[in-house]
């Protein structure tokens, strides 16, 4: 009995072992990478280099392609990355890529500028983190570019960018009273069609949840990928 | 993201300007109708630009809703783009397919590429001299301008070689939206004539911090005094001013010399201390400038009303607003007693077609535009000023200048002071010559800029070394060390045929020589049978 006790704890251990080392290869970084701790406090303008994984592409044209990348513990937006056609194609969801560039800022969105990348191994798709209890609190911007969901927003307004469909669509959902800006960004989405029109026939008053990419324009201005309507 | 597409855009279109144009050639064959034929039904295609504005939209409509009641047997339909360099690309690619539009918004630059090796766009001189259909003609429906009463640099700016391509729609310049208040306390008065001297000078005091490392002058966390728009213009002004070369209408590039590396050298100094930046790198100057993180914000006179604390379009959280007095000056000049600024908006073009009565009917549709209502209409609606001195004399557009400041919105002063100044300066503004090319030669004075400016930010040393590399990798990057450049509407000299070349034509030829050689010794091999 001692012995398959004994036994049984052991394996037990060997198996707590091994899934700690799991997550934590996971989340390792090769030789010379950031940390997501070390890329937030990295100057603007300062050389970077991080390893994180693809979580949405937004655009590629003229071989830079612009996307979203999430590691464990927090995300990295990066903006016209050098990148040929035939490579972003093997940018799905959840590759894993080492990214050098330079940390920038554009009115308030913080993001990896004229970056090159390498793809390696390993897997990691994010999933969304309910940050509706941080709505108009400094502690947002911790989040930023992450993938994010708020739920239970009121929609107030809905307005399409240049006045018609066709491009982006601007959405003001309202939370205890406050309003808030959400954006549907057309080249990241709008070719989703039924996503582009449940979006653009969003009505006043009705109560939504909605998850998307914690974007920054000047304030929080999540590049939404999901709406549910309650 | 809501308004830096318009930054992918351009970025597209500079881009897309390397590529050249390949359209099928059109043989001049137009022949100037005796009679507009309202026999028959004619559609028509216009491709227009807005600037991300509901009201523009709707003088676009109203303009055409106003052509078909005149002339019913015509119907124009319109494709609008908020974006210039996305019409530029629609219509290089529908040059490719013989599917451009009719009437299409553009910029000359554009122009002369679209004509490279094509002849696709309209030369406009006939129409424009025809008694009856001409400008002002007898037989037009409307009371359009005459030759004489469209502003005379406007309607050159639209010659291309010895034909006039373009009529200007709508004129803007650049101006710089200056934050008076903190000027004031500063300690400085705004001269009659912003100079650079000045401009830097107060840039560099605004830095100075509070011990908690705040900006003393905003008590915020960020300030950049100066945040310039587009660099390109930026750079294209100073060298004017200076009387410094830039390019020569038959292609030759200048940009690259002395006087251009005096201005990087200017940049790089207030870069560094963080007192200038731009568009590109920080975001859009209203932005700063109406969060009173900017002091002078140089921007188009058609993005006036975005300026200042009560501008009517803010994109901004009101919160971030603080309020503040704005003044709407000249750019900076290096000699205020010559001040140049460019010279920008939108002209209006017509693409050739085969039925005489199409082209006819384009060119109805594109002097309609010019008429006083449209003119009027459209230039209250931004920082534009009407092309044509009829339009301007009207006691409509008289009075709408002299509301400046009675509202916030359709008399928003800001708008109307960007507007006076433009008029004020007609004479002070100045294009660059139009080629094929030029449209990539704008953008590379761009880049120099942003790119001086990314590195010292990034503590790189810029000096003569590196200013020189610099010319290397901008002349590179946009192709301006290639013989592809060359002026537009005329036969481009292309020199000798390379030795490869000529030694293919040889053995070409040689080839031929031997096929016949055999061929007349079988001939005469058979005869002899």
């Amino acid at each position: 009995m001692k012995k398959a006790l004994a036994l049984m704890l052991t394996m037990g251990l060997a198996l707590s072992l091994a899934a700690c080392g799991s997550k934590a290869d996971g989340n390792a970084k090769s030789e010379g990478v950031m940390t997501y701790a070390e890329y937030a406090a990295a100057d603007l303008d300062a050389e970077v280099v991080i390893e994180a994984y693809v979580q949405a592409k937004q655009s590629w044209w003229d071989n830079k392609a612009t996307i979203y990348t999430q590691d464990q513990d927090g995300a990295y937006f990066i903006y016209e990355m050098a990148c040929s056609e035939d490579e972003y194609e093997k940018l799905t969801t959840g590759t894993k890529i080492k990214v050098s560039g330079v940390k920038a800022e554009w009115s308030g969105e913080v993001e990896i500028a004229e970056a090159t990348f390498e793809i390696e191994d390993g897997n990691y798709v994010a999933t969304a983190v309910d940050a509706t209890d941080l709505l108009g609190k400094d502690e947002l911007i911790d989040l930023q570019n992450q993938l994010v969901s708020f739920t239970d927003m009121t929609v107030e307004a809905i307005a399409y960018k240049n006045d018609e469909p066709g491009d982006d669509i601007y959405v003001t959902l309202s939370k205890d009273g406050n309003n808030y800006e959400f954006c549907l960004e057309y080249y990241l989405n709008g070719s989703d069609e039924e996503f582009y029109n449940l979006v653009g026939s969003l009505e006043a008053g009705q109560v939504v949840d909605v998850e998307g990419f914690l974007y920054w324009y000047e304030g929080m201005n999540p590049h939404i990928t999901k709406v549910t309507v309650k | 993201m809501k308004r830096r597409t318009g930054a992918v855009l351009g970025l597209l279109m500079a881009i897309s300007l390397l590529t050249g144009c390949h359209g099928r050639q059109f043989e001049d064959t137009f022949t100037m109708p005796a009679q507009f034929d309202e026999s028959r039904q004619i559609e028509l295609t216009f491709w227009a630009k807005n600037d991300t504005n509901k009201t523009q939209r709707e003088i676009y409509d109203r303009a055409i809703e106003g052509f078909e009641a005149l002339y019913p047997n015509v119907t124009v339909t319109m494709r609008l783009y908020n974006d210039y360099g996305k019409i530029y690309n629609d219509v290089i690619t529908n040059i490719s397919t013989g599917t451009t539009p009719n009437v299409c918004i553009t910029y000359p630059d554009h122009i002369a590429t679209y004509l490279t090796g094509s002849g696709t766009v309209m030369p406009l001189d006939e129409l424009m001299e025809d008694a009856d259909y001409g400008l002002g003609g007898a037989a037009l429906r409307y009371d359009a301008p005459t030759t004489a009463q469209i502003i005379p640099e406007y309607l050159e700016e639209g010659k291309i070689g010895e034909h006039y391509y373009a009529l200007p729609f709508m004129r803007s310049s650049e101006a710089c939206y200056v934050n008076k208040t903190y000027v004031e306390a500063l300690g400085y008065t705004l001269p009659e004539t912003l100079t650079w001297d000045f401009v830097w000078e107060v840039s560099e005091k605004a830095m100075a911090k509070n011990p908690d490392g705040t900006f003393q002058i905003n008590g915020q966390q960020v300030m950049i005094p100066f945040i310039y728009k587009s660099t390109d213009n930026m750079m294209i002004q100073s060298l004017a001013q200076l009387n410094a070369p830039y390019s020569e209408a038959d292609g030759t590039v200048s940009l690259f010399q002395e006087e251009t590396t005096g201005v990087l050298t200017s940049v790089a100094e207030h870069a560094k201390s963080g007192a200038f930046s731009t568009f590109k790198i920080s975001g859009y100057p209203a932005n700063f400038l109406n969060a009173g993180q900017c002091i002078f914000a140089v921007d188009s006179t058609a993005g006036s009303t975005w300026m200042g604390s009560d501008a009517p379009l803010v994109d901004i959280a009101e919160e971030k607003i603080v309020d503040f007095e704005t003044a709407v000056m000249t750019v900076p000049q290096y000699d205020p007693a010559d001040p140049k600024m460019i010279s920008q908006g939108p002209s209006v073009c017509i693409f050739r077609k085969s039925d005489p009565q199409e082209v006819l009917a384009s060119w109805l549709f594109v002097q309609y535009l010019l008429t006083d209502e449209i003119q009027i209409a459209y230039s209250e609606t931004e920082g534009y000023v009407p092309v044509t001195s009829k339009a301007r004399e009207t006691d409509e557009y008289q009075e709408y200048l002299s509301l400046a400041g009675s509202d916030g919105d359709a008399h928003y002063r800001v708008k109307i002071d960007a507007v006076k100044l433009l008029m004020e300066h007609t004479a002070d503004t100045f294009v660059t010559p139009v080629f094929n090319g030029s449209a990539s030669l704008r953008d590379a004075a761009g880049q120099l800029i942003e790119n001086v400016t990314k590195a010292v930010r990034r503590n790189k040393t810029v000096d003569e070394a590196f200013i020189r590399d610099l010319y290397e990798e901008v002349q590179a990057l946009y192709h301006l060390d290639q013989s592809g450049l060359g002026a537009s509407g005329q036969e481009q000299e292309l020199g000798e045929l390379p030795n490869e070349s000529v030694g293919l034509i040889v053995l070409l030829l040689g080839a031929w020589c031997v096929i016949a050689a055999v061929a007349i010794r079988d001939w005469l091999k058979k005869r002899k049978e």
